[in-house]
């Protein structure tokens, strides 16, 4: 049985004060202890940016390499050790502007790897840039007059990479968080768990609409599967489809009853539900936050073994000596 | 009738459209030469477009083989040439020998043909100036070829695509080649298809007879078999097929499994074909997103524990040096084979150069040292690729492989190696002696080597990366004293790997005034050259590079030793530039840049005049 503790390795956090990051951290050690992998068995693997420090704060196998291509060394190693657990640590750059590229072909291929997506919506390691997720219009550094392109959501390119796993939670909403990280540590394939942070040097108040716990009641709805898709301080608003549309009701009114709510079922293939709950925007739409798609598909790194043993059973050649005898040969 | 020529070696170049199936005639042509008993070279050389317009000088596919005894080169010059069509012929005239062979199909040179090629009269021969020097071989090998199938109820298209069986038969017979042999060969290669080997044997057999029946009034060959090759079995193997097998043996050998992370990319694409149908063997070989994550997947088996491999040309390499540079940084084994072609940028993809040194030598950010290592022929990119792979994993280094398009696509015989006898790996694994308190700067102390632990290990658990580490700690670190003590022992691990390696050899005439100097492909032609020199009474020494960096330690001695030292290379003087750095005295240069091998009459009469 493995603590919190056996996951911290002795480095100083070095994140800045306030920083969402630390909480994800905490939350990350708290879940791994629960899932009880060895931490000898586990790599991180990490590309650049603020949250790409997280593999020194662990206490198990760690890398942190280059800005971007953490996704295609997970891969690498995954597929050549499939024994291993692999965790990635990533940021919105990282993951979805230098990266974007191994990122939709991790998730495409479903190599069993679990990505912690940090989304502060800003470059904080370069001081203060816009990200691909930082909104139309926003003013950084490199955007004096505001941005003027449109961002992405993170779980557009997964859904449309044909993912498998994709949950949110908040940096300070530790129990969400938690069991986002085990739901995508049970989940075969690339779960991608997008964690809302907050910078409080060059993005403060990033997620402020959901910061405060009074607010995040009713502004925000924690999927779970197989349960109504209920939310609110006073648990009594609910989802509906209207149409193509999710609207939000309220329970007792214009004869609403529980039984009228949607039921989430994360496992359904078929992703456009997931699709509309995922793009839930404020303020007339809850943001939707928990485990939004968790489906079974082949992964990868499976798959590749599976051929190798395939392949193996079958082929006559099992030495280099067999390799040489199939070529076309003669004495001299 | 003329009586059989005897000779020692002969070269044949096969030409026609890229669609005309030259590529197998060349390769049949090969293979049956050396099952007769003679070494062979070959020298593929086609276009980068999959189907050029037909019949135009764009489209011209040709395959070289020379073969005979004392081979080190597909030859300078044709004896024998097989022209398809006035396209053909008009790229490869200038290979024409004095009275050599030309074999053309005559139902090609109609007037449409002849316009596309662009001649401006309807007399070719005149026109390329070879009517009085060549012997012209006229047959009508499309008419021919369609008599010969009539019966077979093919389509029209399917039949013409059978006429480059007719020319082997003129050829096999030209060359005393017998037929069982051929349609041996034909057998395996139409093994799934028995109606295409019927109807391809059908037409190889006629076009044997028809010359036979013709006694063609012309030369035939006899050519003298290898006499000082090792006994054996042998083999014909490219060089790009050569460097997969090298791989395997080595993970083989070092107990780790192999991995490859590539992207496709001509002229190196058949590493990766090569070693993804290796699954039988345990390989583990994928094709990834990009050259980038060709690397960085490499680099994680490396993190891993396997002996992980990348393959790519130029373009590929400019993309992977900031990962390349992660692997030097975290002191990781990685092989990364770069078959080099003519650049900048796309530059010529299916063409020979070797222009990727200096890129391959410094092109990181920062001070980054790698092992570069350079094949010399088609079948040591075996033995090289085996080497770079001992090399990364017995020093916890990057190592690059250079081989290039003339290596990778040109082959060669290959005597069968006994996996046994090669070296022993012994990868730098961290044992019981290093677990307390094992980081990511654990390392031998007297050779810098680190040790390497990967995840699944007990004990061993360490953080890794890009950032520069403290020397004692690995933690974090930017001091500027300790960076540079840093950077001197990632400088000096490198440096170290020279104890181990053989001594640079000197060919030809030891006590010369002058040494030629090559590195990896041109190797066949300067030995050629240089033996052709002191043949005719110039004396000429020559010392070929292998290991580039670090250089045999004895490198040195034998580069100050010469009155003159010549540098010959395929790219404007990089091997030159880099050898002033290191052993610094006078170099000439002799550069070629064409996308083409050097000719050994180019070496020798420029050699002549130093």
């Amino acid at each position: 049985m493995f603590t919190n503790k056996d996951y911290k390795s002795d480095q100083a956090v070095r994140w800045c004060p306030g920083c969402g990051d630390h909480a994800i951290l905490n939350s990350l050690q708290k879940a791994m202890a629960e899932i009880g992998v060895a931490p000898h068995q586990i790599a991180v693997i990490s590309g650049i940016g603020c949250s790409s420090r997280l593999p020194y704060y662990m206490n198990t196998y760690g890398f942190h390499t280059i800005h971007g291509r953490g996704a295609a060394i997970a891969t690498g190693l995954k597929t050549a050790h499939p024994e291993i657990t692999v965790w990635q640590a990533t940021g919105d750059g990282d993951c979805l502007a230098i990266g974007g590229n191994h990122f939709i072909h991790s998730v495409r291929r479903n190599i069993d790897i679990n990505v912690l997506l940090f989304n502060n919506r800003i470059y904080g390691l370069t001081k203060g840039q816009y990200s691909p997720t930082s909104p139309k219009g926003f003013v950084s550094k490199s955007s004096p007059f505001g941005t003027v392109e449109r961002p992405f959501n993170p779980a557009e390119l997964l859904l449309g990479a044909r993912g498998t796993f994709f949950a949110r939670t908040l940096d300070v909403d530790l129990p969400t968080s938690q069991m986002c990280m085990k739901a995508a540590a049970l989940h075969k394939g690339t779960s991608v768990v997008e964690c809302l942070v907050n910078c409080m040097i060059y993005n403060n108040g990033a997620h402020s609409w959901i910061a405060s716990k009074e607010d995040r009641a009713d502004r925000t709805i924690v999927l779970e599967h197989g349960k109504p898709m209920i939310f609110g301080k006073d648990r009594n608003k609910g989802l509906v489809l209207d149409g193509w549309d999710l609207k939000v009701v309220t329970i007792g009114e214009n004869g609403i009853t529980e039984k009228d709510i949607l039921v989430h079922d994360a496992k359904c293939q078929d992703p456009v539900l997931h699709y509309k709950l995922a793009m839930m925007q404020a303020p007339d739409m809850p943001i939707a936050m928990g485990v939004i798609r968790d489906v079974e598909c082949e992964c990868y790194d499976e798959a590749v073994a599976n051929q190798m043993a395939e392949v193996q059973a079958k082929s006559k050649v099992k030495t280099f000596d067999d390799l040489l005898g199939t070529l076309e040969q003669w004495d001299m | 009738m003329k009586q059989a020529e005897n000779c020692k070696s002969v070269v044949i170049r096969f030409c026609g459209d890229s669609g005309d199936g030259m590529q197998l005639t060349g390769t049949l042509f090969s293979n049956l030469s050396a099952i007769l008993g003679n070494e062979i070279a070959t020298f593929p050389d086609y276009p980068a477009e999959i189907r050029a317009p037909q019949g135009t000088l764009g489209g011209v596919s040709g395959f070289q083989v020379h073969v005979g005894t004392g081979i080190h080169t597909p030859g300078d010059e044709a004896d024998v040439l097989v022209a398809m069509n006035p396209a053909a012929l008009k790229v490869n005239a200038k290979v024409l020998k004095p009275m050599s062979v030309l074999i053309f199909d005559t139902d090609s040179f109609g007037e449409k043909e002849m316009e596309k090629a662009g001649y401006t009269t309807d007399n070719p021969f005149t026109e390329l100036g070879i009517s009085e020097t060549v012997q012209l071989v006229p047959i009508a090998l499309t008419k021919l070829t369609r008599e010969s199938l009539k019966d077979f109820g093919m389509d029209a298209k399917s039949v013409d695509r059978c006429k480059n069986m007719f020319a082997l038969g003129v050829i096999c017979w030209l060359f005393n080649r017998p037929l069982d042999k051929a349609i041996h060969f034909l057998g395996n290669k139409f093994a799934k298809k028995p109606a295409l080997l019927e109807a391809n044997t059908k037409v190889l057999t006629d076009g044997f007879n028809y010359s036979h029946n013709l006694h063609l009034n012309i030369s035939t060959f006899h050519v003298s078999e290898a006499d000082d090759l090792p006994h054996g079995r042998y083999t014909i193997i490219a060089g790009n097929k050569a460097t997969a097998f090298g791989l395997v043996a080595a993970g083989i050998r070092s107990g780790r499994q192999l991995f490859l992370g590539s992207y496709p990319i001509t002229p190196a694409t058949d590493i990766l074909q090569e070693l993804a149908a290796r699954k039988d063997l345990g390989v583990k070989a994928i094709q990834v997103e990009d050259e980038i994550s060709g690397m960085c997947t490499a680099i994680g088996a490396a993190f891993g524990g396997d002996l992980a491999v990348s393959s790519t040309s130029g373009p590929g390499l400019a993309l992977k040096s900031e990962a390349l540079g992660l692997a030097v940084m975290a002191e990781l084994p990685v092989v990364l084979i770069d078959v080099m072609r003519g650049g900048p940028s796309t530059g010529l993809p299916t063409k020979t150069e070797q222009t990727d040194l200096l890129q391959a030598l410094y092109g990181r950010n920062g001070e980054s040292p790698v092992v570069v290592i350079a094949a010399s022929t088609s079948d040591d990119c075996f033995h090289y690729a085996y080497m770079a792979s001992k090399i990364a994993l017995e020093n916890m280094t990057p190592v690059i492989l250079l081989t290039d398009a003339y290596l990778g696509n040109g082959s060669a015989l290959w005597k069968l190696p006994n996996i046994n006898e090669l070296p022993e790996i012994h990868p730098h694994i961290a044992t019981e002696a290093q677990r307390e308190g094992f980081k990511a700067i654990t390392r031998d102390e007297e050779t810098k080597v680190r040790y390497w632990a990967f995840p699944g290990m007990e004990g061993f658990m360490h953080r890794n990366g890009g950032l520069e580490k403290d020397y004692k700690t690995a933690a974090i670190s930017t001091s500027g004293v300790n960076h540079a003590e840093m950077v001197k022992m990632r400088q000096q691990k490198v440096q170290q790997v020279a104890n181990s390696l053989p001594e640079l050899k000197v060919f030809g005439n030891q006590d010369a005034d002058t040494l030629v100097v090559g590195w990896g492909s041109t190797y066949g032609h300067l030995l050629s050259a240089v033996n052709q020199l002191n043949a005719e009474g110039h004396p000429t020494a020559f010392a070929h590079f292998n290991y580039i960096c670090p250089l045999p330690k004895n490198a040195k001695d034998v580069l100050m030793k010469y009155k003159k030292v010549v540098v010959c290379e395929l790219n404007n003087g990089q091997f030159a530039t880099y050898i002033r750095s290191q052993v610094p005295r006078e170099y000439l240069q002799y550069n070629k840049i064409e996308g083409q091998p050097f000719s050994v009459g180019e070496l020798v009469e420029h050699i002549k005049t130093l």
